[in-house]
């Protein structure tokens, strides 16, 4: 029998190594998996590339991982915001690499990983100077830039339920980049608030299948906070 | 003459915003937008974090912060709303599905080109978001800002001297003194504020514009 499920937080994020790529989902704290990135901070792994699309909000979740310096290089598209302190003084203080990718490229270079592309031509970026450096290419007198996937070694996403094939529904706008993180890491951990019996999610319904899934937490009563408020 | 309103310039974007139109405004001034479309009127707001039929904001105590919009506020969805993973999302910017996005600027070339996401400024946390997919996704992409700086610079340029969010991509700009089109002939004015005269609007702005006598408005 086939149970993803893992009995701890800590038993879900035990095998993270240092300098391992860890893709982060969440927007802002939407969906933000806060206590599985408690947990890495208690595990203690560092020298940690992380993927998300910010760099942390307030004191919890993401922004903690930084304030504990575990984070060597943050590959995002918008790492500014009214309290991303913690990074912000990383930053200005040389202490991390930052690769600023704009948002849709991103997500399609995390797509991309999940499906197996070698690389793809995006208009996205062209004649900017997040193109420098870059392929490009003049396909139908567009201009393009060549863009390469993003794997990771781990994925740690949250998820609203889940049974124990690891099949996922999500709640709301906290699904964002949950389903094309599961696909493009080796190893996703996803927190769910709720596990239900298999054969209770509407297959119709599902939005990440097991096969994305490696493990499964239940987190049942999860932080849930908004950008800018205090924690 | 009489500048615009943040609101008025807001007013004055939702009447081109037509039934039907799927619609991404950004954040900041453009988020105002949202305030003056008419209820009676079908359009689908779209939000990059993966909702499409984006409602106004919660009552407060009404919060959910899983649901929120491209700026992290909590909003509400429409019947009819759905919800989807990023690379969807942006597919749909990048694919050209999407009508309209309003965007802020920095600055605007006579070109089209737009600088909305850096100053370049070396003590500046650089941060751009999904404003390079916008700008290169909608079919139309309007520009809502000030017309000049706080010390007085057009905001409509020969080049843009901030760092480039894409090439050639404005269709028109709004600002609180006109409409102006972007043509291949040229910026070309649709309307200007009351009491403002065509020459004080080009000794303002420094570049070249067409006076709406000068061309016909589509």
């Amino acid at each position: 029998m086939i149970d993803k499920l893992v009995p701890s937080l800590a038993d879900a994020v035990r095998d993270i190594p240092d300098g391992a790529t860890v893709m982060i989902g969440g927007f802002g704290t939407a969906g933000l998996p806060n206590e599985l990135l408690d947990a890495l901070i208690a595990q203690g792994a560092g020298d940690l590339t992380i993927v998300n699309n910010n760099a942390g909000n307030g004191e919890t979740g993401l922004a903690a991982l930084l304030k504990a310096k575990r984070v060597r290089k943050i590959v995002c598209s918008f790492p500014r915001q009214v309290d991303s302190h913690h990074f912000d003084a990383l930053y200005r203080a040389g202490e991390i690499e930052l690769e600023l990718v704009p948002q849709g490229n991103l997500a399609e270079r995390i797509r991309a990983a999940g499906a197996g592309i070698g690389a793809f031509y995006t208009p996205t970026g062209y004649a900017t100077d997040l193109a420098k450096g870059k392929e490009t290419r003049l396909i139908d007198g567009r201009g393009y830039v060549l863009e390469y996937p993003i794997h990771a070694d781990f994925a740690l996403i949250k998820a609203e339920r889940a049974d124990r094939w690891g099949n996922l529904v999500y709640r709301k706008t906290a699904r964002n980049f949950g389903p094309i993180m599961a696909a493009a890491a080796k190893c996703a951990v996803v927190q769910v608030r709720e596990v239900v019996a298999l054969g209770a999610l509407d297959p119709e319904a599902i939005v990440t299948p097991g096969i994305f899934v490696k493990r499964v937490v239940h987190v049942p009563n999860p932080a849930l906070v908004g950008v800018g408020e205090a924690a | 003459m009489k500048r615009l309103t943040r609101d008025q310039m807001a007013a004055r974007v939702a009447r081109d915003i037509p039934e039907g139109a799927y619609v991404n405004l950004g954040i900041g001034l453009p988020t105002l937008v949202a305030n003056h479309l008419p209820r009676d009127r079908d359009i689908f707001l779209h939000s990059e974090n993966g909702v499409l039929g984006m409602g106004p904001a919660p009552a407060a105590g009404a919060e959910d912060y899983d649901l929120i919009n491209a700026g992290k506020q909590p909003v509400t969805i429409l019947p009819g709303a759905s919800f989807f993973h990023h690379a969807d999302s942006f597919a749909m910017m990048r694919g050209g599905h999407l009508d309209f996005c309003v965007l802020g600027a920095f600055q605007v070339s006579i070109a089209g080109d737009l600088a909305n996401w850096h100053t370049g400024a070396p003590d500046a946390i650089p941060a751009v978001g999904g404003a390079m997919d916008l700008a290169i996704g909608a079919k139309q992409v309007f520009v809502m800002m000030e017309h000049l700086t706080k010390s007085g610079q057009s905001k409509i340029v020969e080049r843009c001297t901030y760092p480039l969010t894409a090439v050639a991509c404005v269709d028109r700009i709004y600002t609180d003194l006109a409409v102006i089109d972007v043509t291949p002939a040229g910026l070309a004015v649709r309307e200007m504020v009351d009491g403002l005269a065509f020459e004080e609007l080009v000794r303002l702005t420094g570049v070249p514009l067409k006076a709406p006598s000068e061309h016909a408005l589509a």
